[in-house]
């Protein structure tokens, strides 16, 4: 019993020692370089404050978005924490639940961010934050952060789906022309076809995420074919999945991806897809294995290293083109930046990341695309980026939010992604619409 | 990302105090017990109460919580009765699911002891038996993560003509068959997913059942041998016999992991292409899709699928002493 008294008094010194060290200290002052903080006056002084972020976003993209903030967090004395995890979805409800939220998030999904929002853990948007919001965005934009007409947050980053990606010496050597309505892009596909060539590639791995392009090409033909009216009632259930004009829809994709004459160029039969990773499914573009690949503005970082963007350069993209010349239907996606907490600090860093500065600055560093108003295309980085830029912004855009990354996450990451990879396999497209329609929840 | 110890100083410093705190607890006792005249039952009950508070806290209160989000919505806050359970039996992903799990139970404890038992019957007896084991024990070694990120390669797929990446559909290629979709094509994907299981676990299997088998009197073997057995009859009727209870710990024990099989399905095809197995199900329903009552239903249905093997698993322990 000696030894047990003396393992006792050991282990209540250890204790006494330890928890005297008391709370944990924050990480000491950074090095300080001349920097301008005249802009940043107005977001206030928060010395010795932090927030801590949480994304999708990581390596590379979260390097750029902390070096774009490095001069608000020096000028206000606010330490930013970025925290970039690459299954943020799931994970920002295990933190939520815990107790453990982030003070902002990036959602790259309205749907999730509504699902906080209606649940009371997200904080709205500030009287200043939603001034900001107004001037930089249109209504559209706003509305994908708004749930019952309060507003949660801004948009963050946008992107531009709905392109087609080509090699500009591929159709000058065949004397093909960028098409600009559906019956025109068919006559290119079937010209590329009968010279031998598979006209279209596609990738859908993606991990869990896998089928995502598949959707996407599914969203884009439906607004397409039917208008952004049907395209809403689809994405919010006021009409079933499986109706017949959504059938159509799929059809066509499928007309074109699970025809082996027309796909999947570079890489074999049509099934083939489920194989190909969505970051190597373009590549055949450069061999001229593949002539087109439907797929986003932020395709422009996949091209092997010197591939060069540009209209008369290695790789372009063009609108997907609509029933006609007139329409300009747009598919597109976004990351939101809403808030958890609504301390000044808090604040100020949301108003800043609401500001067409923001997003200039962080053009300055590297791809990027923005839907903010103040924000020249010009500066964009690369030719793509900017028509996508232009786009957004043009007024006769008609704009339509990815519909999966709406939809109830068990439909929209869930059910459609699986159906479209079973579709793409072989199942029929009525089959696959049913069981999705299947899938919505009831409640 | 890395670890970096600076950044994580403040979660460190909680994981001390916890530790600490706890420690003070078991300390406390330890003086208590050691004052005064002990009273053997009291002391029990003191013993026994750091660990039953902390199951009562990390175990009993989950599970009973997990018990009733079962009953109820996605949001968890109005009761839809056993809808959940009724969605279990009818939705087909969940079926499938089902299904799978099924299989992955059958196959990997039976595959694994038999590959563990044929390759620990084969190098028992050898010079090299050492190295033979920690040969196979290797992939244990390894995260389930990393195995399934290892076999993903090997079951890479490129288009016929194209240079081979996977392993398996290289020697497919070289041996003049045409190179397949060997994670996508339903249902053998499931057997492809199995396989590496089996692969990680077998290691653990053929090092028990060769202790086994070494801890077989050799007054016996060679009893039978003089009787004229020959080896097959030796094996059979002897060893197999006289390894038996461990080989139950062993299939106990696979079957216990196999039910819980989440990270292999996980990184090699995200539940993908029908190989959704109930863990990984209830993980995207209740972190990805927000259903936290089916998930909370799929949850329980593990549980009491395998409550019945840890009781037996116990029953059987229980009886060899």
């Amino acid at each position: 019993m000696r030894f047990g008294a003396r393992l006792a008094l050991a282990v209540i010194t250890f204790v006494a020692t330890v928890t005297a060290c008391g709370a944990p200290h924050g990480s000491g002052p950074q090095s300080r370089t001349a920097t301008d903080c005249g802009p940043y006056a107005r977001y206030g002084e928060h010395a010795g404050t932090r927030v801590s972020v949480y994304g999708p976003d990581r390596d590379r993209e979260a390097d750029l978005f902390e070096e774009t903030w490095a001069d608000f967090a020096q000028c206000t004395g606010i330490d930013v924490q970025y925290e970039g995890d690459g299954e943020f979805e799931a994970r920002i409800q295990i933190r939520a639940e815990g107790g453990n939220a982030p003070d902002v998030a990036f959602f790259p999904q309205p749907g999730l961010l509504e699902r906080f929002a209606r649940a009371s853990r997200l904080k709205p948007a500030s009287a200043g934050l939603a001034a900001l919001a107004k001037r930089g965005w249109s209504a559209d934009w706003n509305g994908y952060a708004t749930v019952d007409g309060t507003l949660y947050g801004t948009p963050l980053v946008a992107n531009v789906k709905s392109f087609v990606w080509y090699s500009p010496k591929f159709f000058r050597d065949r004397r093909l022309t960028v098409p600009r309505t559906w019956s025109e892009l068919m006559d290119v596909t079937e010209k590329v076809a009968a010279s031998g060539v598979k006209p279209w590639c596609a990738g859908v791995e993606s991990g869990e995420a896998t089928g995502w392009p598949l959707t996407d090409w599914i969203e884009d033909v439906l607004l397409r074919q039917q208008g952004p009216d049907v395209y809403d009632q689809w994405v919010t259930h006021k009409i079933p999945f499986n109706d017949p004009r959504v059938l159509r829809a799929m059809d066509t994709v499928g007309s074109i991806l699970k025809n082996d004459r027309y796909a999947n160029g570079g890489y074999g039969p049509a099934k083939s897809m489920a194989s190909i990773s969505y970051q190597e499914a373009g590549t055949p573009i450069l061999p001229g294995d593949c002539a087109m690949h439907r797929q986003a503005s932020f395709y422009a970082e996949q091209w092997p290293k010197g591939t060069e963007i540009g209209p008369d350069k290695d790789v372009f993209a063009f609108l997907l083109p609509g029933t006609d010349a007139t329409s300009r239907p747009v598919l597109g996606g976004g990351v939101f930046a809403a808030a958890f907490a609504d301390r000044p600090e808090v604040r100020a860093f949301q108003e800043y990341l609401a500001t067409a500065d923001f997003a200039r600055a962080r053009m300055k560093k590297g791809p990027f695309v923005s839907a903010n108003k103040g924000v020249d295309p010009a500066n964009a980085a690369n030719p793509v980026d900017k028509l996508a830029m232009q786009l957004l912004q043009d007024p006769r855009t008609q704009f339509r939010f990815d519909g999966s990354d709406q939809m109830p996450a068990a439909v929209g990451a869930g059910a459609f992604w699986k159906g479209a990879v079973d579709w793409i396999g072989g199942k029929s497209t009525r089959q696959v619409a049913d069981s999705i329609e299947r899938s919505w929840p009831s409640h | 990302m890395s670890f970096d110890v600076v950044a994580q100083q403040p979660k460190l410093l909680y994981l001390l105090q916890g530790i600490a705190a706890f420690t003070a607890v078991v300390g406390l006792i330890l003086v208590a017990l050691h004052r005064g005249p002990i009273r053997r039952r009291g002391a029990a009950a003191l013993l026994l109460a750091p660990a039953l508070l902390l199951l009562a806290v990390g175990l009993l209160r989950p599970g009973l919580r997990t018990l009733m989000l079962s009953f109820t919505d996605g949001e968890g806050d109005s009761w839809v009765g056993l809808d959940n359970y009724v969605w279990i039996l009818t939705d087909p992903q969940a079926l499938t699911a089902l299904r799978n799990t099924l299989t992955w139970v059958v196959l990997v404890p039976v595959l694994t002891t038999v590959v563990g038992l044929l390759y620990a019957a084969a190098v028992v007896r050898s010079r090299f038996r050492a190295l033979a084991l920690s040969l196979l024990l290797l992939p244990m070694v390894i995260s389930f993560v990393g195995a399934g990120l290892v076999w993903k390669f090997v079951y890479a797929y490129r288009p016929a003509g194209a240079d081979q990446i996977g392993l398996l559909n290289q020697l497919v290629v070289a041996l003049g068959g045409q190179p397949q979709q060997w994670l996508v094509d339903s249902p053998w994907n499931v057997l492809f997913l199995i396989v590496t299981m089996v692969w990680t676990q077998a290691g653990f299997a053929a090092v028990l059942l060769a202790g086994a088998i070494a801890g077989v009197p050799r007054e016996m073997t060679e009893a039978a041998r003089l009787d004229g057995a020959s080896p097959r009859q030796i094996f059979w009727r002897i060893t197999l016999p006289s390894i038996r209870p461990t080989l139950l710990v062993v299939v106990l024990a696979e079957l216990i992991a196999t039910f819980k099989a989440f990270d292999v399905v996980k990184t090699m095809t995200g539940g993908q292409f029908d190989t959704g197995v109930l863990a990984y199900e209830m993980y995207d329903q209740a972190f990805r899709y927000g259903q936290t009552g089916r998930g909370a239903a799929l949850a329980v249905l593990l549980f009491v699928l395998v409550t019945p093997v840890v009781v037996y698993q116990v029953r059987a322990q229980r009886g060899a002493r």
